[in-house]
């Protein structure tokens, strides 16, 4: 068992998640809560990654965060070193990778909420941050907890992107995607079928986790 | 006093009005489609006017020629829906209070007190929404929106949970109050008898227009001498 693989895959879903709830959260209430025509071409921006290939996405991230770009010549500059080839690198892209699946489920429960609530809340004074932390936030925390699972499961069991932007660096970017990958290559399918039911077991951990919590709460209804 | 000059388009809705509503209690009134609703969502703020101008007690509040809008919070206007939307993860206490969070915690509670005390519902405070019947919910809903002192208070047929018996009583301490605190009163309404229970000014709206404005009597007339016509043609 490669304990290193296991602990930076477990590390990168849990950065990845802790930072798409904090870039998810006001997205999805703009997105419900906006008005204007933009907000469509946002709304197709942050679903794009649902759709594109993700070593499209992989390589669009390479080369944008690599020396020829500013972009990525000016980050290297701020940092030291380059983000493609890191584990911070890492976490740009599977944020990014990931973002339809804490936007979406956000979008969704944020829409539920009884837009009569949202008109009283800014009757009696609230700005749109309150808005979202005192009504949107609280009345659909189960799409949270929906953001939060998916978010982290989809990182745990990305490949394309990682392999793209992270290649594969031992303790840096080797997560338990890219190990399968090798470990079949290598025809060690003992290896790979260990590898592969921890990604089976966590998927299937994650995902009762979420439809327990939504019986336990008296319904299907999300 | 509230002065409107309005254009909304909704659809193939047009609503178009030019008056004043200078009374203490201005009641609107008219069928389902005539355009009440909207009015008032226009007043508080909550929709958005093609063309006109708002102004309560001299304050600009909408003004599309000159881009003004000030946000609904701002307006000092409270508005009760038919619909009360108390918010449903939070006990009644903590309804009331929403809007006074500039306030110091001692004036928020003791202002929480006085406005449940206000409409009967001194007991309910540690009450969720759902535990509320139909016309808890309604008074509730009110002190919440009085709670922060608006100037003008937006009724859109809010008593309709209420016993008649209830309604009246509430109704007369209400008025007391309002009277005491400076609060003018709009009130939205299908049912003639509350145009006649607060003795105020009516408008009549009709097809998105003002029909009339002015003491219930003579506001009604129209409407009243609209419905004889009716019936005597054959």
């Amino acid at each position: 068992m490669d304990w290193q693989a296991l602990t930076l895959t477990l590390r990168l879903a849990a950065v990845t998640t802790a930072v798409l709830l904090v870039v998810a959260v006001p997205l999805a209430a703009l997105l419900v809560l906006g008005r204007g025509r933009w907000l469509a071409a946002v709304e197709a921006l942050a679903t794009l990654p649902l759709v594109l290939p993700p070593t499209v996405l992989g390589f669009f991230l390479l080369v944008l965060l690599g020396p020829r770009t500013a972009v990525g010549r000016g980050i290297t500059a701020a940092l030291g070193h380059p983000l493609a080839f890191s584990f911070e690198g890492l976490v740009v892209g599977s944020v990014i990778y990931s973002l339809p699946f804490a936007v979406q489920p956000l979008v969704a429960g944020f829409s539920a909420v009884e837009p009569a609530l949202v008109d009283a809340a800014r009757l009696l004074g609230a700005g749109p941050v309150r808005v979202v932390w005192s009504l949107l936030v609280p009345l659909a925390r189960r799409s949270l907890l929906a953001a939060a699972i998916l978010s982290f499961l989809h990182t745990v069991g990305e490949f394309g992107v990682v392999l793209m932007l992270g290649g594969d660096i031992p303790g840096a970017t080797r997560t338990l995607s890219i190990l399968l990958y090798n470990q079949v290559e290598n025809f060690d399918y003992a290896a790979a079928n260990q590898t592969a039911a921890i990604l089976l077991g966590l998927s299937v951990i994650a995902l009762a986790a979420i439809y327990s919590g939504a019986r336990s709460r008296g319904g299907r209804r999300a | 006093m509230l002065e409107l000059k309005l254009d909304a388009r909704r659809g193939a809705f047009r609503l178009q009005l030019e008056c004043r509503f200078q009374s203490e209690w201005t009641v609107v009134f008219g069928p389902s489609g005539a355009g009440k609703s909207t009015l008032l969502r226009l007043v508080a703020g909550l929709d958005r006017l093609d063309a006109g101008q708002i102004v309560l007690d001299g304050n600009t509040l909408t003004d599309t020629a000159h881009g003004v809008s000030v946000r609904p919070g701002r307006r000092r206007i409270a508005f009760v829906a038919q619909q009360p939307a108390l918010f449903p993860h939070m006990s009644v206490a903590a309804n009331v209070g929403y809007g006074l969070a500039k306030l110091e915690r001692a004036n928020r509670h003791a202002r929480v007190a006085e406005m449940l005390k206000l409409v009967d519902a001194a007991n309910l405070s540690e009450r969720r929404p759902q535990d509320l019947s139909g016309g808890e919910t309604q008074r509730v809903a009110l002190a919440r929106a009085l709670a922060p002192m608006p100037r003008l208070l937006l009724l859109d047929e809010p008593f309709s949970a209420l016993d008649g018996a209830a309604s009246d009583a509430l109704l007369e301490r209400l008025q007391g109050w309002l009277r005491e605190h400076g609060v003018q009163v709009v009130l939205v309404t299908h049912d003639a008898t509350d145009a006649y229970a607060t003795s105020a000014e009516v408008a009549m709206l009709r097809g998105g227009k003002l029909a009339a404005l002015g003491p219930a009597p003579q506001a009604l007339a129209v409407e009243r001498d609209r419905i004889v016509a009716r019936l005597h043609t054959p």
